[in-house]
């Protein structure tokens, strides 16, 4: 799974908690959750558990914590799937 | 000086009716919302019959966003805020858009459990270790204070916003307590109200403990009976109601529409002494609550019209009739009117008091008493001490000045409430 193809799958399950609808059509990497889409603090952790089901991975806290933006999203992502594949 | 209370506002969501205008059709024509319920009998409850709101999901998605409704499962939040915004909307309010709380207004809205259903699914969870996948709307759904917060958030309150508990009280007592701030001026208007969670996870407890009725299970309609001589337990039911109580002179000032007028109240406890114990009233406490509302409201007892009681079906109806016999020091020809509005909703419980007093205000404002359903065969024991004319069995329209509504609760505990029409 390549960056667009996980932005791709990325963008549905943000959109459920993001205040600012618009913001979604013109989501990147650098797309802040809290600042750009005003997605309220509180739901970042259901964010997190929407990811955990749909890439089939588990997100540990420290990870949580990173979590802020699309590309740290990503990144996580990218790195968990890599720790799957690799077991 | 104290300010004059005022109700301008009402919204209600009740076994029989969602809406004010579908609620009053259903309590002045007696229609019943109590129905069989597949619940209660499959999970083999000896009571198989409530009373529940019906909502449909369009209806619902006018109050929440689709993103408030994600794992939502907490029923008594649902009725309260929509019995909360209905009464905001119907009291001529705006909601308030800026980043600027309206600081006069509040709420306290009473609530008994909440979420009830959402509690059971967390615990569920964390027992199987998921707790780390709770997400981030269990503790909103089930902290008491739930609907209260709720409600605040939507409507932009920013005075007071609080939840009060006290069994089948709660609704009474947030109006007595709203009252009281807006008197002393520490808000100009609040969302007096009251919500209870439906289902059997709330229902079973009284059903296991043998207060609800099981010999109507297949006449759902004639199960809840009310100062019968065939009572024999309340049918448990949820919903919720609300009040907007408002300062005389802030509801003269905006031209808002004015229901009636709160004259006071009066709560109190009978400790669990005497008679009084976690479930039985001490009949003193009750009288002396009464005739303290009274003189609280400053009338006397003479001037009341009618009395919308608490009155659940069950053995102990008759000795409510009592209480109130000798605390008004009326009996016979001389008692005033009396109805129950639980022989066509249930017991409402926590949402009791307040959908009642929503009721007991269109009585006032629209000039009407009630019928009482399900007691045509009355306790004899009512009829040696008042008149049997004076319990409605059919529509009365009829001028009502004052008008006295009382509940009283699990924890011994009383509430009297004086409405007077405007």
């Amino acid at each position: 799974m390549n960056n667009s193809e996980l932005l791709e799958k990325l963008k549905p399950i943000v959109a459920n908690y993001a205040h600012n609808k618009e913001a979604i059509d013109d989501i990147t990497e650098h797309t802040d959750f809290i600042n750009d889409l005003k997605i309220n603090s509180a739901n970042l952790v259901d964010v997190v558990l929407d990811i955990e089901e749909e890439f089939g991975i588990e997100i540990d806290n420290l990870s949580m914590e990173k979590m802020l933006t699309v590309s740290a999203a990503i990144e996580i992502i990218e790195g968990k799937l890599k720790e799957k594949n690799d077991r | 000086m104290d300010s004059r209370v005022v109700i301008t506002g009402m919204g209600v969501v009740a076994p029989n009716g969602v809406g004010l205008d579908a609620f009053r059709k259903a309590v002045k024509n007696g229609i019943s919302g109590i129905r069989h319920d597949p619940d209660m009998e499959r999970l083999d409850f000896s009571c198989h019959i409530t009373g529940k709101p019906e909502l449909s999901t369009e209806l619902i998605s006018e109050y929440f966003t689709n993103l408030e409704l994600r794992n939502f499962n907490a029923s008594g939040i649902t009725y309260g805020v929509m019995a909360g915004m209905d009464a905001w909307k119907d009291a001529g309010m705006e909601i308030s858009s800026g980043e600027e709380p309206d600081w006069d207004s509040g709420t306290i809205f009473g609530a008994g459990t909440s979420g009830i259903a959402r509690f059971r699914e967390a615990i569920y969870k964390t027992d199987e270790m998921q707790g780390r996948r709770l997400g981030s709307t269990v503790v909103a759904q089930t902290m008491v204070s739930g609907v209260s917060a709720y409600l605040g958030g939507k409507l932009g309150l920013g005075n007071q916003v609080t939840t009060n508990s006290s069994a089948c009280i709660t609704g009474a007592e947030s109006i007595l307590l709203a009252y009281e701030r807006i008197k002393a001026g520490r808000a100009v208007r609040m969302i007096a109200g009251s919500t209870s969670d439906s289902g059997p996870y709330i229902w079973g407890g009284f059903d296991a403990m043998k207060v609800c009725n099981y010999k109507h299970n297949d006449d759902p309609e004639a199960g809840s009976r009310p100062m019968s001589a065939s009572a024999s337990g309340f049918v448990p039911s949820s919903g919720a109601g609300a009040l907007v109580l408002e300062s005389l002179e802030s509801a003269i000032a905006r031209g808002a529409k004015i229901y009636a007028e709160v004259l006071g109240g009066h709560i109190n406890s009978g400790g669990q002494r005497g008679t009084g114990s976690m479930t039985a009233p001490n009949s003193t406490a009750v009288q002396r609550c009464i005739k303290n509302a009274i003189k609280e409201a400053g009338i006397t007892a003479a001037e009341i019209d009618v009395i919308n009681g608490h009155l659940t079906a069950t053995s102990k109806d008759a000795l409510e009739i009592e209480n109130w016999s000798i605390a008004l020091q009326r009996k016979g020809a001389d008692f005033p009117y009396i109805n129950s509005l639980k022989s066509t909703i249930g017991h409402c419980l926590s949402a009791s008091g307040s959908i009642e007093s929503v009721a007991s205000v269109l009585q006032i404002s629209e000039g009407f008493i009630f019928p009482n359903i399900n007691c045509e065969d009355l306790h004899p024991e009512i009829k040696t001490v008042i008149d049997s004319q004076r319990i409605p069995t059919k529509l009365l329209n009829k001028d009502i000045n004052i008008l006295a509504k009382a509940s009283f609760g699990f924890g011994d505990v009383n509430a009297c409430l004086i409405f007077k029409k405007y």
